[in-house]
């Protein structure tokens, strides 16, 4: 599946708590989360971020709580993909968990800027920056990730296993 | 080649004889945790599975305990949630208000863990357990959910980092110096995807108190876990607390370990991690003269009864100073009751110590402590991220107890030896 969308750059160590402050964790809404999404790195991003756009970080994104409802903001808000140069182990298995398609690259976190427009080939692992017309290409999932995300998650992935009666 | 500890607890779960880093795994659980914030979307998750049971009643525990008692009523939906749940299933270890305690505090305490387990908890801090000799690692709430269904979860076999810490303690240097000093020295992701396996002569000298504190924050240098081995005092605490027979695994002696760290202790200073990442640890000589108005004393990292005796140690004949509100939480009802049993709330009460009720509650801006604009606190907790206590342009500088407490009597940031009357 190829995506294409516009860049939202942020920097290293984005923490959860950023993506999402705890004050807001009364809820699991994913539209009240969207709603406050990444608000204390950047308050008017919740209001700007259009269906489709791309998160390009730093290193160590997603750092800090076990928060399932940072990767549940990040999507709600309807961005379609997130492309770090390393990803913090809880929310990358969050991620892959919930269906928030992720790719690790330190060669696009450092070569893509804010309002690049980019092209991501989920399946190869591919990224274009259409802006520069650069070229990167990121880790490749391991074959079980592949298949928890060509299953739609880890819950439809177990749902298969576990008997219904 | 030979196996970690963290390699032999995987492997063993795993079915299998030998694990090595990077392998994919699924490994059978022992306990599933999950709190007020995380366990609602596991429960979600799990009725979209559509088992009709849980995979083991008294292996799961839920505690609400990071809003509670609950702070408002969204909060109160949620934890309605995770009771309905637990009475629906069965569930034995859910832990209601009034028994409850901060979840890391309170799973060892119960027995619930034990060297060798393999556990995992939709929180972060679920790593603490490493300082029994397990393997335990934080998780979202899907994955709980699928180990609440299932029993398994899926894990990366991880590398192992081993970290040596030789020479003397020094006075007033423990657990949380210890693991501020080393991420400070690694960075939050020095151990990202990695075994932070603990060892050498000063670490051996630590209570379990301490080593709680240093398992518990392996996480704030991205690593999946943190452990230690199981000696004489790990074997006495879980003595009579224990609720599963358990396994001492010791590792192998030719284990592979992608890095090993040492560290000389002998002359290290009491640390404070400046804002706004647990990293940016100095020693608390650098930090002098700077102003606060809030301390807090208690969560998963320094909640428990050696951190409130180190406290009251400083606080004894001593008074908060007038521009600093002091907020000490006893990690559970038992540290509670010991707390008081001890006389340290008289201490502590003396001293205009405002003392709470169990709960996670300021550590992650929750309630019972929140920051406002501008505000500058010293915490006992595990994170000073940008808004972590309340208002996104307020400050925490993260410290063991005795500093936490020498600053609320001075005022600003302070060694204890600074505030001590014998």
């Amino acid at each position: 599946m190829k995506l294409t969308g516009r860049v939202w750059r942020f920097g290293d160590d984005v923490d959860t708590d950023l993506i999402i402050p705890a004050r807001y964790l009364n809820t699991s809404d994913p539209k009240e989360l969207a709603a406050h999404c990444m608000e204390d790195a950047d308050p008017s991003f919740a209001g700007k971020v259009q269906p489709g756009d791309i998160i390009v970080a730093g290193k160590n994104f997603g750092c800090g709580s076990s928060r399932e409802h940072a990767p549940i903001a990040i999507k709600a808000a309807g961005v379609a993909c997130v492309i770090g140069a390393t990803f913090a182990r809880i929310f990358y298995r969050n991620a892959i968990n919930i269906g928030l398609p992720i790719l690790e690259s330190p060669e696009a976190s450092s070569g893509i800027e804010e309002g690049h427009q980019v092209e991501v080939d989920l399946e190869t692992g591919t990224i274009k920056n259409l802006t520069t017309g650069e070229s990167y290409s990121a880790k490749p999932f391991p074959p079980f990730m592949q298949e928890l995300i060509a299953a739609g998650g880890l819950i439809p992935y177990v749902s298969r296993t576990v008997g219904r009666e | 080649m030979g196996m970690t500890i963290t390699e032999q607890i995987l492997a063993a779960h795993a079915g299998k004889e030998y694990v090595e880093p990077g392998e994919l795994i699924f490994a059978n659980v022992d306990l599933v945790l999950g709190n007020d914030i995380t366990a609602p979307v596991a429960i979600r998750e799990f009725r979209k599975i559509g088992a009709k049971q849980v995979f083991d009643r008294e292996r799961i525990a839920l505690v609400p305990d990071h809003f509670t008692p609950n702070k408002d009523i969204k909060s109160a939906e949620q934890v309605r949630e995770v009771r309905e749940f637990a009475r629906e299933f069965g569930i034995v270890h859910f832990f209601e208000v009034g028994e409850m305690g901060v979840e890391h505090c309170l799973l060892p305490e119960k027995g619930l863990v034990g060297p060798g387990d393999l556990v995992i908890g939709a929180d972060s801090h679920t790593c603490t357990y490493g300082a029994l000799g397990a393997f335990s690692t934080g998780v979202g709430s899907t994955d709980m959910a699928a180990a609440i269904a299932t029993g398994k979860v899926w894990l990366k076999v991880p590398e192992t980092i081993r970290f040596n810490y030789h020479g003397k303690l020094p006075k007033w240097v423990g657990g949380k110096d210890l693991i501020l000093y080393t991420i400070g020295c690694i960075g939050v992701d020095g151990a990202l995807y990695s075994a932070m396996e603990f060892g050498g002569e000063a670490v051996a000298e630590l209570s379990m108190d301490g080593r709680f504190t240093m398992a518990n924050m392996a996480i704030e240098a991205g690593g999946k876990n943190g452990i230690f081995f199981v000696d004489e005092k790990t074997l006495a605490y879980v003595e009579g607390r224990a609720v599963r027979p358990f396994k001492v695994y010791t590792g192998d002696s030719n284990a592979r370990y992608a890095k090993v760290y040492e560290f000389d202790v002998t002359k290290l200073e009491p640390q404070v991690a400046f804002p706004h990442l647990p990293e940016k640890a100095r020693g608390v000589s650098e930090a002098a003269g700077i102003t606060i108005d809030q301390v807090v004393i208690g969560s998963c990292t320094n909640g428990r009864i050696e951190d409130l005796r180190e406290a009251a140690q400083v606080l004894r004949g001593n008074h908060v100073n007038k521009n600093v509100r002091l907020i000490i939480i006893p990690g559970t009802q038992e540290v509670y009751r010991q707390a008081m049993r001890e006389g340290l709330f008289e201490i502590f009460l003396d001293a205009g110590a405002a003392i709470s009720t169990p709960t996670c509650g300021p550590c992650l801006g929750g309630h019972m402590g929140i920051l406002a604009k501008g505000e500058r606190a010293v915490a006992t907790t595990n994170r000073n991220f940008v808004g972590r206590m309340g208002h996104p342009e307020s400050e925490v500088y993260l410290a063991g107890p005795a500093v936490a407490a020498a600053s609320a009597v001075k005022g600003e940031i302070a060694h204890p030896e600074e505030v001590i009357k014998a």
